[in-house]
């Protein structure tokens, strides 16, 4: 089947079969930050946003998608780039594998709250399994990061 | 693994409902979140989110969350925040992640009638209906023993009854599915509902439970401890609690009892 899809602002047409999901038609695309962890939903590495919103692209059908928005980390590259800095700053990058979805959920936050606390991030960000660093320095960057971006 | 044979995007319920009737292997999508852990083969693939069924409104009487709403939007909407104590909103803020609940949709869950729902313990324990597109409204009690049908739920309403309620749930961890969990809610006239759900089984109601409760809190008279001991006895002997991986049937016997105590003590200081 045909479909639209505007990835990171740009409108591209694509062929794909009527059961294959966003994770599969992006990285077939080139965008290839998009990374497939689990597979079932659960590890947040295929965040990407569907018109704004964090989504687990793993199970979002490619066709629901026509004619949307879609952003991937190859879409917020200076504001990752931005974020990035906190995170080598507080060593709090280890492997790097979970670091998209991360990223993509961290800045969907920043947008959606303001000066969270502690809890409101833990909790916006449960669905991002790290499996290196144990969050701590992922905590400490996001709320350096939060703190001097807001 | 799943397959689609092909995809469909109606723009209305009933070029939705021809085309799900239209052949034996066809099927509404909701939110697609377990999707891919099964190996359904689909025919034509319905998809809901050009229905209009994406909302959540109130009037004088009623709220009604559409079926495409998102658990999300369940979880962040004032209108479900400022009744029933809030239990309709909390009940999903603990499901995975953001992520994930920008995509589950009520519909799905509901439809699904699965038995770790954290959705599905405090609508029963509230006057909810589902409206299906065909047979129209049924009770959310009846709903859940009712076969699967092809059939669409357009959405799910909420009596305003003036309910107060207390949702109460126990997991391993955050983020997982629950062990078990419990909703109560008292009317106006001071009756109490009891549910229980995440026991094995899907939620059931517990009445005698919640008859004992109404008699013993409309009488005033008795020690709180001394009764929410003899509720939960009653609860463990009423309702059926199975094994699985999460835990025995033992320890949500002994799980319901705290769990239950909690949300009457909640309900009570409202």
């Amino acid at each position: 089947m045909l479909i639209h899809i505007y990835i990171n602002g740009q409108k591209t047409k694509i062929h794909c079969q009527p059961d294959a999901m966003l994770l599969d038609v992006l990285r077939d695309a080139g965008c290839k930050s998009v990374k497939c962890g689990c597979d079932t939903t659960n590890c947040g590495l295929c965040t990407v946003w569907l018109d704004g919103k964090p989504v687990l692209s793993c199970s979002v059908p490619a066709a629901r998608v026509n004619e949307r928005h879609v952003t991937t980390l190859e879409g917020v590259q200076d504001e990752a780039e931005k974020f990035g800095s906190y995170l080598v700053a507080e060593g709090a990058e280890q492997c790097g594998f979970c670091s998209p979805g991360l990223i993509m959920n961290v800045i969907a936050m920043k947008k959606e709250l303001d000066h969270p606390t502690d809890d409101e991030i833990r909790h916006y960000l449960e669905g991002n399994l790290c499996r290196c660093t144990g969050y701590m320095g992922q905590m400490r960057a996001i709320r350096n990061y939060m703190e001097v971006e807001a | 693994m799943f397959t689609i044979r092909e995809y469909a995007m109606p723009e209305s319920l009933e070029e939705a409902y021809t085309i799900l009737k239209s052949r034996k292997g066809n099927q509404i999508l909701g939110g697609c979140a377990w999707l891919r852990l099964g190996k359904k083969r689909i025919n034509i693939a319905v998809d809901l989110s050009k229905c209009g069924l994406d909302y959540i409104r109130e009037d004088e009487e009623r709220i009604e969350i559409g079926a495409m709403t998102s658990y999300r939007s369940v979880e962040t909407s004032d209108i479900l925040h400022g009744y029933f104590n809030g239990v309709i909103a909390d009940s999903v803020s603990s499901i995975i992640g953001t992520q994930f609940r920008n995509t589950v949709t009520v519909g799905g869950s509901v439809y699904g009638r699965f038995g770790f729902s954290d959705f599905l313990t405090p609508l029963l324990a509230l006057d909810t209906t589902v409206v299906l597109y065909k047979k129209g409204s049924v009770p959310l009690e009846d709903f859940m023993n009712m076969p699967y049908e092809k059939d669409i739920i357009e959405k799910v309403v909420i009596a305003k009854d003036g309910r107060k309620a207390s949702y109460q749930m126990f997991r391993n961890s955050r983020a997982d599915f629950p062990v078990l969990n419990l909703a109560v809610s008292k009317a106006a006239d001071g009756s109490f509902r009891v549910t229980v759900g995440a026991r094995g089984p899907k939620a059931v109601r517990a009445e005698k439970t919640a008859a004992y409760l109404t008699e013993q809190l409309a009488s005033e008279n008795g020690n709180m401890d001394d009764m929410i001991k003899e509720a939960g006895r009653l609860l463990v002997n009423e309702v059926k609690f199975t094994d699985n991986m999460r835990a025995s049937a033992e320890y949500r016997k002994i799980l319901s009892g705290v769990l239950l105590g909690k949300a009457v003590r909640e309900v009570e200081a409202c």
